[in-house]
């Protein structure tokens, strides 16, 4: 015999609980999407991730100064900059896709943990679909890496290390600033004008990647005009008083000193080696010269008089008379009262060509936007005829080989343009041994 | 209960709700409203409180118990991240051996470090401490490159050998798991205007904390735990007793960088990449305030401590002029630039000043931390409570 436990009031109960554990899923709906931070209503973030804190502070406030110039551009308001002299016309001032564009602002401290954390903020709890920013190499690869896991675009602020778009490029990263190779690429033939082809060479580089790759890259340039590397010498980066590096250099037979030094390291090796009256020896029968393979306007501010003569090379200059540069520098000195770096004008184009592509793929889909980026052509930003290569995802464009100015006229005023090479000259295969060992991989739309 | 006295135990409780409950306690507000912006439970945030809270709590064992300040944890932490990125390159993404190694190669580090640095005491241990973390700082940075990834660090690669996982679908990225479970994935709960977040990674961390704080709860009241106060009340009388204070400390000095280095793999396992920063010694620098804000000695003042550092670093620092501006729009325009301007200094990349002001506030009226805060306010309340009773 069987007997039956119903009661009215237990399947009543079990009715309930089933009920509410059914209608469960409909109370916790999350709205599934496409693609990671799929933007919702009117409005797009993107995360702007520069460094506010720490030895790069200034160029992230310039950095800064240029995203918040390009949002309003994008929103329609201001002169709308290099929008007009873009080559591509799908940016029309109303946002991105019709969105009205916010943005978010974080402070790399110039530390890939801090970048890392930021960012993933940025992802996690503002929903950001792209980020951009930072002013060196070690925060661009980890914050890369970082938005391929999350599958949101990552369009590379200042950032100059071969390894970016070498050994540590990513589907989802995008470059436009220049690089080492680059650099040296350009800087050889000028030298070799200016200087000869008999030189013996000492470089002075800072003990970190960024200082290998320039330094590999200038002394392969230089080698194959017909230089001499005496000696390469690393100096640790948090070095203020270069005197003890200085001094071996004229021992060693060189007559030419490279100094793969950047930000505060140049500006203090460099004011070292004028003191020690370096520029003013002769060796070899020919006057010493001192080369700074990447310029940049805060460090020849921070360098003064010395910088006088120095060649070196930068990603764009403000006083470049195309109509794009032009154009920004407008826009950009009406808003601030001087003229941008060369950091505020990559971050600038970063954001125009993120949007651009959006515009043109339809959609926000990082997928979508990385095949409408790669192989994309494009001019008007500045650096004349461009090109986003599909296999590195790195702009291939013309490079400023400068010369710090003899009479400046203004405290904005002190690098001159010396050559314009162009882009054949400076393109490279992407299997080249400078970039060997990394991949791609493929495109990551999250969620 | 577990060995535990009852007030041990309800320490111990506490600190398990708050782990389970933190998506709740942390998303206080609704998801579209303005106070949003205080919000922190976003899953990096919530790894990244409970991750160094474990390193705080190991710290404390070492500070809090043996009164020896180090400033070099952070080079322990390091050495555990290094490690645990290297299993994941080499062996398996699964972040079980990753945690595992970063602990081994974290305590075998910190025994030499301990080893060396413990032959002096106060401020000769401090400084000798703070070397050692600043030269593993730079060997990370410049000069085993090849083994540290230098400036830029270290990612596992698509193409990484990882001996024990099957090769990746073409496309797929190596991703942290832990046997199949993606430490990113994350569930969202939204209830009307608010959204939750449960993120899988954060509660295996949670975990590992609720685990590493019922250990140090072990270690302060076992007979070890007493021997670690006898060497920090007076170590002449322990030496003329006949007890060799050198044992004690060098055990207190390994576990705790055990500790830091099972928080570097932890660090790890949820963010995949390593990098020399996180030695440096503004890092070791941070959870020796961790601690002290929270309240030296006591149990659960590190997890507090970091929690309150934490948040400082990841939620002020966000605030910008623009947030300011939208916030006061509601006052006059002159009065509201005048607030903005007020307040603009302690926000953004001024919270290092915020938390400068905290940290002296907690200094010199709260020595005991913020666990002596709570302590008073309890007994505030509780004399209020008896003072109410004598009145009936």
């Amino acid at each position: 015999m069987t007997k039956s436990n119903f009661t009215r009031r237990g399947v009543l109960r079990t009715g309930a609980v089933a009920g509410a554990g059914l209608s469960l899923p409909t109370i916790f709906t999350s709205s599934a999407s496409a693609f990671t931070n799929e933007p919702q209503g009117g409005s797009v973030t993107l995360g702007f991730n520069v460094p506010q804190s720490g030895p790069y502070a200034d160029e992230g406030a310039d950095e800064l100064r240029a995203y918040e110039l390009a949002v309003e551009h994008l929103n329609g308001g201001g002169d709308g900059g290099m929008m007009n002299t873009f080559s591509s016309k799908a940016l029309r001032g109303n946002g991105i896709l019709g969105k009205k564009v916010e943005y978010v602002t974080g402070d790399t401290q110039t530390k890939s943990d801090a970048a890392r954390a930021s960012a993933k903020s940025m992802i996690e709890k503002d929903g950001a679909v792209m980020i951009t920013g930072g002013s060196s190499s070690g925060v661009a690869v980890a914050v890369q890496a970082l938005c391929q896991e999350a599958g949101v675009i990552f369009m590379a602020g200042l950032t100059h290390s071969n390894d970016t778009t070498g050994k540590d490029k990513r589907a989802n990263g995008f470059r436009h600033f220049f690089n080492s190779y680059m650099s040296g690429a350009a800087l050889a033939p000028v030298l070799a004008n200016a200087y000869g082809t008999d030189r013996n060479a000492y470089h002075l580089t800072a003990d970190y990647n960024w200082g290998y790759t320039t330094e590999e890259a200038v002394k392969d340039s230089t080698e194959a005009l017909g230089w001499n590397t005496v000696a390469a010498v690393k100096t640790p980066l948090t070095q203020t008083d270069f005197s003890s590096y200085i001094a071996p250099v004229l021992q060693s037979g060189a007559d030419t000193l490279v100094l793969n030094h950047y930000g505060g390291n140049m500006v203090n090796s460099l004011t070292n080696a004028v003191q020690f009256g370096l520029r003013d020896k002769v060796v070899n029968n020919k006057d010493f010269q001192i080369i700074v393979p990447l310029y940049s306007r805060l460090m020849a501010r921070g360098a003064g008089a010395n910088v006088k003569g120095i060649f070196g090379s930068t990603n764009w200059h403000w006083s470049l008379q195309d109509e794009g540069s032009k154009a920004f520098v407008r826009s950009f000195g009406t808003k601030y009262g001087f003229p941008p770096s060369q950091a505020a004008h990559t971050c600038y184009v970063q954001t125009l060509l993120y949007a651009d592509a959006v515009e043109r793929a339809g959609s926000f889909n990082p997928c979508a936007v990385v095949e409408a980026l790669e192989g994309y052509e494009f001019d008007g930003l500045g650096n004349g005829k461009t090109l986003y290569r599909a296999e590195d995802h790195q702009c291939f464009k013309d490079v400023l080989v400068v010369k710090g100015k003899e009479n400046p006229t203004s405290e904005f005023d002190l690098l001159e343009i010396v050559e314009v090479t162009p882009v054949e000259q400076v393109t490279y295969d992407p299997n080249h041994p400078q970039f060997q060992g990394g991949s791609l991989g493929s495109c990551n739309p999250g969620a | 209960m577990f060995k535990l006295n009852k007030k041990d135990l309800r320490t111990l409780i506490i600190v398990i709700l708050l782990a389970l409950f933190a998506p709740f306690l942390l998303n206080p507000f609704p998801t579209d409203s303005a106070l949003a912006q205080f919000n922190a439970g976003y899953p990096d945030l919530m790894q990244r409180f409970v991750i160094f809270g474990i390193f705080a709590v190991g710290f404390n064992i070492l500070f809090g118990l043996t009164g020896y300040l180090s400033f070099g944890h952070a080079a322990f932490l390091g050495a555990g991240s290094y490690a645990a990125i290297w299993m994941m390159k080499l062996l398996t993404m699964n972040i079980i051996p990753a945690i595992i190694i970063s602990v081994i190669v974290a305590g075998i580090f910190s025994l030499f470090v301990g080893w060396i640095s413990l032959r002096r005491s106060g401020i000769y241990f401090s400084i000798l401490t703070l070397a050692f973390s600043m030269m593993s700082y730079q060997l990370a940075y410049s000069v085993l490159t090849p083994i540290t990834g230098g400036e830029t660090g270290l990612q596992p690669k698509v193409n990484d050998p990882r001996l024990l996982d099957g090769a990746l679908a073409e496309g797929a990225i190596p991703k942290a798991n832990l046997f199949g479970l993606d430490m990113s994935q994350s569930y969202d709960m939204s209830l009307g205007a608010w959204s939750f977040t449960f993120n899988s990674g954060y509660y295996i961390a949670a975990a590992f904390l609720i685990l590493s704080f019922y250990l140090s709860i072990r270690i302060f009241r076992s007979p070890f735990g007493m021997m670690l106060r006898a060497v920090k009340s007076n170590q002449q009388r322990m030496t003329y007793t006949g007890l060799d204070p050198k044992p004690y400390t060098l055990a207190a000095f390994v576990i705790s960088g055990m500790y830091a280095g099972l928080a570097g793999g932890l660090l790890v396992a949820m963010d995949t990449q390593a990098g020399a920063e996180r030695m440096f010694w503004t890092a070791s620098g941070e959870v020796v305030l961790m601690t002290i804000l929270g309240g030296v000695g006591t149990l659960i003042g590190p997890v507090l401590g970091s929690g309150a550092i934490k948040y400082m670093e990841n939620i002020i620092s966000k605030i910008n002029s623009d947030i300011l501006h939208t916030w006061f729009a509601f006052l006059p325009d002159g009065l509201e630039n005048v607030i903005v301007a007020i307040i603009y200094p302690f926000i953004g990349k001024g919270w290092h000043l915020t938390l400068g002001l905290l940290f002296m506030i907690v200094v010199i009226a709260l020595p005991g931390g913020l666990v002596e805060g709570a302590q008073r306010l309890s007994r505030l309340f509780k004399k209020g409570k008896n003072k109410s009773n004598e009145n009936e």
